[in-house]
């Protein structure tokens, strides 16, 4: 039995749990808690001009009935504006419950608590709230050009615009360029919305103490510590009597580190003011309707290049749609307008984005956060130089890689974490060879040819992109080993399915030299960890991977030296292999890790036989000495952060081949490659397990999913049954191979792998629709009925440009 | 997503489950698999008074051959019905078509009686049964009758079954000729976007189309004489989609087309 584990494709030991139903998500909880449910805006605008409950009081079984009117002073305020902007001028937030105006279908206007939730449903049925209209704010381009306004004092409803340029090395400006450069293209790109939609919805549970007065609140988060950060701040409450655990999440994708959300501060509130335990597990509308949506934007592109493909000038505007608020900042602009440079060296790149306010559900990041409409436009921009100069499409891309040997390399711009954007490592030039091979990039013509003589259409498509990752400022990990030989390890971000409890204990086996049954994870829980970020950007496995190896690697020397003076040795001749701690090719001359665990601890009780042995009249150690030593702790344990100077940037390129039917115009994908890098894997099958669900969620982005507003900020997809999230059946088989150029940025040499699947997918599919039709493709996601229509007009009209044929 | 309160009838007999249906009137419902009356209620899209659970009502769930054809009981699942192979020998449309339906685990509770009652135009069940010239047996206060599939079907989510009236059971005719269906939908067990089931006889040929009407629109194309693309010319003169958010009318029309050739030309070949 091995305890070198950090690389090994070991099984998620969380799995066992889960799958057989033993997993305890939120809405396990508390059985006997009272339920909350919510009456909520079905008007995109409005003023709210009353609100009647007359109907509703005498329903059996309601306790409590809430309006902004009752809510407390801390309450009252509009929530926080998390990641404040110089260049977001206008940031707006909503209330906990609405106060005279609603602008999103969803937003919340009642909290009704009663005995069940059938019963507050009952309730919220029977109240009557009435409205005044507003115009409704719904899409873009209406939103920038229309007289409406989303917000009365946002001008335009812009919220936010920001201009990045890095200019050419000669100094000109990248519009100079573009005009000067031997060829040019402009053209736009539209992507439309989707969301994280976690399987699991958001919830709170609360349990007040009156005797203790202390709070103990679940929530299915991906912030424990910042959602109790924030429930103290806002309830008055002194933090140390705040408690917020994050139980099994079943899925987050990004939805769930924005917070504090209106019910986290809600739930506890009224389980404090009732005396009772509240609970509310939100539904699958309310996930619709009243969370968080991403991805939609509007891109105008204009680029200049040389005859080799080379871009010498890159100008993008983005219109940004961010919904009704803005709790996240200008995150996803952000990201988007970084992370399209991918792995290309661009001679000079302007971009500009207009953040922009719509009476529809909010923006906040969802995994890939921004990336994604990022790399379909840089992506697109690549096929179309190819397309124009009738070159390979890889051709064009590794004309413009950053090579190997130019890292740490500097793209000149501002990243999302305020820090520069300077790639650590990679090797584009090999990953794009190694997925020519594995997709069989060079052989597809030939196929190609052979299938339009049976009458059928396939193409190809490519993308890269580079991620940023593992974003500061830190995490932390707190390391214990125990005299029964157990290793307690935890750390307080929070996890949602990702596999923590295999890759945490993996790192710390392999650090400690214990086996790994021995380990156990706890993630989320401010009672163990109270300092914390949280879980996105990719960053769980960089931030708390490193910071638990930092911590073990201290508990490690402390167990050393402690052996050393039992065993008469020098620490440096000390390993711990299998839970023993031995001299280097002596196995015999050792002491069990769990001994010297009761050794770090002096006593003077003898709870049990173990203990006897670090009491005082037991031990040897000197009489001129305090039993723990000056600048010493009792107890093996320890605790280490890892705070990053920047982010570490990972990449991948994908290829897919589809197949498009002449007749239904339905698209099929026929094979999909990944290739990864994500620099030293802790667990190779977790990364795949990464890589296909990001796909999978990527395959939605780019065939099946959006939503649809109607012109009344009515969305009229919020369910399942027409919100078409792709089943198993609809994801091809995914062929990964994988490259590992180590981050020289931190001491386990690993890069984030979280979000990367889903980020080039629509780029790729995009590309390879019109590789199979010689049809423009330009708006993602794109349906069989999208398709009919521009085979249609493209027949008809020439509205439609086809690719000119490269053959 | 919670239903307002009602109340629960679980009938051992079909005399008690119409005794229990007449009695609540336009304000019960009967309750087969759930799979579509359960996420309505829950939606609060309907909510019935009385719930008339029929699921432990003996002598429901049976699947008979007869002559001339195969009758369905009221609790068979779509599952056993496509898995029966008395069903399957008696008109193997049947079992083409219940692979279309939904998954396995909405299949394992749904019951086929239940989707023909529900009278989606969209799903597939219906047009088969309208397809067939079947029939549907209910029985009410006055006693059992049979409604031709003809003039089952009445609107979208409509059947002409009478307040009080419970289904017992549907009867699916075997077919002189061959038949097929085929459909495209979004995702794998979606409810489809076009779909065309086709039977073709020695001395006549007809489809049904589901999700281009109000009611599965039955279309003879006997006249077309072994033409399919003029069969599917035929049939787009006689449909008339609806555009919602999965596609546009134009593109159901044209689903059609492609649909009803690839289909005839199936059901030819059978
Ligand atoms: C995710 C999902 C996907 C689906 N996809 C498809 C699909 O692709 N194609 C398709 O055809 N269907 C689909 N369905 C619907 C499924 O086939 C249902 O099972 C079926 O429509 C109704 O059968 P049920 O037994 O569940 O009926 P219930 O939901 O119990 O009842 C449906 C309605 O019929 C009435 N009813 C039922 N039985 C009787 C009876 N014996 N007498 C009188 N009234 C009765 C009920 O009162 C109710 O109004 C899908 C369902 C789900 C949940």
């Amino acid at each position: 039995m091995t305890t070198k584990l950090f690389g090994e494709p070991v099984r998620r030991r969380e799995d066992a749990r889960l799958v057989a139903g033993n997993g305890r998500y939120l809405d396990d909880l508390g059985a006997n808690a009272l339920a909350v449910a919510f009456v909520r805006s079905p008007h995109a605008h409005a003023l709210i001009t009353g609100i009647d409950v007359d109907d509703a009081i005498d329903v059996e079984g309601l306790v409590a009935i809430y309006t902004w009117e009752d809510l407390p002073a801390g309450v009252r305020e509009p929530l926080p504006l998390l990641i404040p902007h110089p260049a977001l001028t206008h940031g707006r937030t909503a209330y906990c419950l609405a106060k005279d105006v609603v602008r999103h279908v969803g937003e919340p206007i009642v909290m009704v608590v009663a005995t069940d939730r059938y019963i507050a449903e009952d309730v919220c049925e029977r109240i009557q709230v009435s409205y005044e209209f507003l115009k409704p704010v719904v899409g873009l381009e209406t939103a920038v050009s229309g007289p409406n306004l989303v917000h009365e004092d946002v001008p335009g409803n812009i919220g936010a615009h920001m201009i990045q340029e890095v200019a050419a090395k000669d100094g000109r400006a990248t519009r100079d360029v573009i005009a000067a450069a031997p060829h040019t293209l402009e053209f736009r790109l539209d992507i439309e919305r989707s969301a994280c939609m976690p399987m699991e919805g958001k919830g709170v549970y609360a349990r007040w103490d009156a005797d203790d007065r202390s709070l103990r609140v679940y929530s299915s988060t991906q912030t424990s510590t910042s959602v109790r950060m924030a429930i103290a701040a806002k309830l008055g409450l002194p933090l140390p009597k705040v408690e917020v655990i994050a139980p099994d999440v079943g899925g987050g994708f990004g939805v769930k580190i924005v917070h504090p959300w209106p019910e986290e501060i809600l739930v506890p509130w009224a389980a404090i003011l009732l005396n009772r335990e509240v609970k509310w597990s939100e539904d699958r509308r309310e996930h619709f309707i009243s969370s968080a949506h991403e991805r939609a934007q509007v891109q105008h592109v204009k680029v200049g290049f040389d005859d080799e493909g080379h871009v010498l000038g890159l100008d993008v505007e983005i219109l940004h749609d961010h919904g009704a608020y803005t709790p996240y900042g200008i995150i996803v602009p952000i990201i988007t307008s970084t992370q399209l440079l991918g792995p290309y060296k661009i001679g000079s790149y302007r971009v500009e984005f207009f953040s922009v306010y719509t009476n529809t559900v909010q923006v906040t990041p969802y995994r890939g956060a921004g990336r994604p409409q990022g790399v379909f436009c840089m992506e697109r921009t690549m096929d179309k130089i190819a397309q124009y100069l009738g070159k390979d499409r890889t051709l064009v891309r590794a004309a413009n890689f950053i090579q190997p040997d130019e890292f740490p390399y500097d793209q000149q711009m501002i990243f999302q974490d305020g820090r520069p954007l300077i790639y650590d490592s990679g090797d584009y030039p090999e990953s794009l060879r190694k997925l020519k091979d594995l997709i069989g990039w060079d052989e597809f013509p030939l196929m190609q040819s052979k299938a339009a003589e049976e009458g059928r259409k396939l193409g190809i498509g490519v993308g890269c992109y580079v991620e940023g990752t593992g974003v500061g400022p830190y995490e932390g990990g707190h390391v214990q080993v125990t005299s029964d030989g157990r290793v307690h390890v935890s750390t307080g971000l929070t996890s949602q399915g990702q596999g923590h409890e295999t890759v945490f204990a993996q790192i710390a086996a392999t650090e400690l030299g214990v086996p790994i049954e021995k380990v156990s994870v706890v993630t989320g829980d401010t009672r163990r960890f109270g300092y914390a970020v949280g879980t996105f950007a990719s960053r769980a496995a960089v931030m708390s991977g490193n910071a638990i190896a930092l911590a073990c690697r201290k508990v490690k020397e402390k167990a050393l030296r402690i052996a050393a003076d039992a065993l008469e040795a020098d620490p440096a001749d000390l390993e711990i292999t299998d839970g023993m701690v031995h001299v280097v090719g002596a196995p015999s001359a050792s002491i069990p890790l769990a001994t010297v665990a009761v050794l770090s601890n002096p006593l003077r009780y003898a709870f049990d036989e173990e203990a006897k042995r670090a009491t005082q009249f037991a031990t040897s150690g000197s009489m001129d000495k305090p039993p723990v030593a000056e600048g010493q702790e009792p107890g093996l344990e320890g605790k280490d952060y890892y705070s990053p100077v920047r982010s570490t940037f990972a990449s991948g390129m994908h290829a897919a081949i589809v197949e498009t039917d002449p007749d239904t115009a339905e698209i099929k994908i026929l094979r999909y490659a990944v290739v990864h890098d994500c620099g030293k894997m802790i667990n190779p099958m977790l990364v795949e397990g990464q890589i296909h669900g990001g796909v999978a969620q990527g395959v939605g982005g780019a065939l099946y999913e959006k939503m649809v507003y109607d012109e009344h900020g009515q969305l009229l997809n919020a369910s399942f049954m027409d919100f078409l999230m792709p089943y198993v059946t609809e994801i091809p088989f995914i062929e990964t191979d994988h490259l590992e150029t180590p981050s020289p940025l931190n001491p386990l040499g690993i890069k984030g792998a979280g979000e990367a699947g889903v980020i080039p997918v629509s780029a790729v599919i995009a590309g390879a629709i019109e590789d199979a039709e010689k049809i423009v493709i330009d708006r993602m996601p794109i349906s069989p009925s999208d398709l009919y229509a521009l085979r249609d007009s493209s027949r008809t009209s020439g509205a439609v440009s086809r690719l000119r044929n490269t053959q | 997503m919670k239903p307002p309160s009602f109340v629960y009838h679980a009938p051992a007999t079909v005399a008690e489950a119409v005794e229990a249906l007449a009695a609540a009137g336009a304000d019960g419902k009967v309750l087969a698999g759930g799979q579509s009356l359960i996420p309505l209620m829950n939606m609060r899209l309907a909510a019935p008074g009385h719930l008339v659970d029929i699921n432990h009502v003996a002598g429901l769930a049976e699947i008979t051959a007869e002559p001339g054809g195969v009758r369905v009981g009221a609790l068979a699942r779509h599952a056993e019905v496509e898995a029966s192979e008395t069903a399957h020998a008696a008109q193997p449309l049947v079992r083409e078509a219940l692979r279309l339906v939904a998954h396995p685990a909405v299949r394992n509770r749904g019951t086929t009686v239940g989707s023909i009652v529900h009278a989606d135009p969209a799903a597939e069940m219906p047009a088969v049964l309208a397809l067939l010239d079947g029939s549907v047996r209910v029985r009410g206060p006055e006693g059992e009758r049979d409604i031709p599939a003809g003039e089952f079907f009445v609107g979208p989510m409509e059947s002409s079954l009478r307040t009080g009236e419970l289904a017992v059971s549907v009867f699916f005719p075997s077919a002189r000729g061959g038949t097929a269906i085929l459909e495209v939908a979004r995702r794998h067990g979606d409810y489809a976007m076009a779909g065309v089931a086709a039977l073709v006889a020695p001395d006549h040929a007809k489809v049904a189309c589901l999700s281009v009407g109000a009611v599965p629109v039955v279309v003879d194309v006997t006249e077309a004489e072994g033409d399919w693309k003029r069969a599917a010319e035929l049939v787009q003169d006689q449909i008339d989609p609806e555009a919602d958010i999965h596609a546009t009318a134009d593109y159901r029309r044209h689903l059609t087309g492609v649909l009803t050739e690839r289909a005839l030309k199936a059901a030819a070949d059978a």
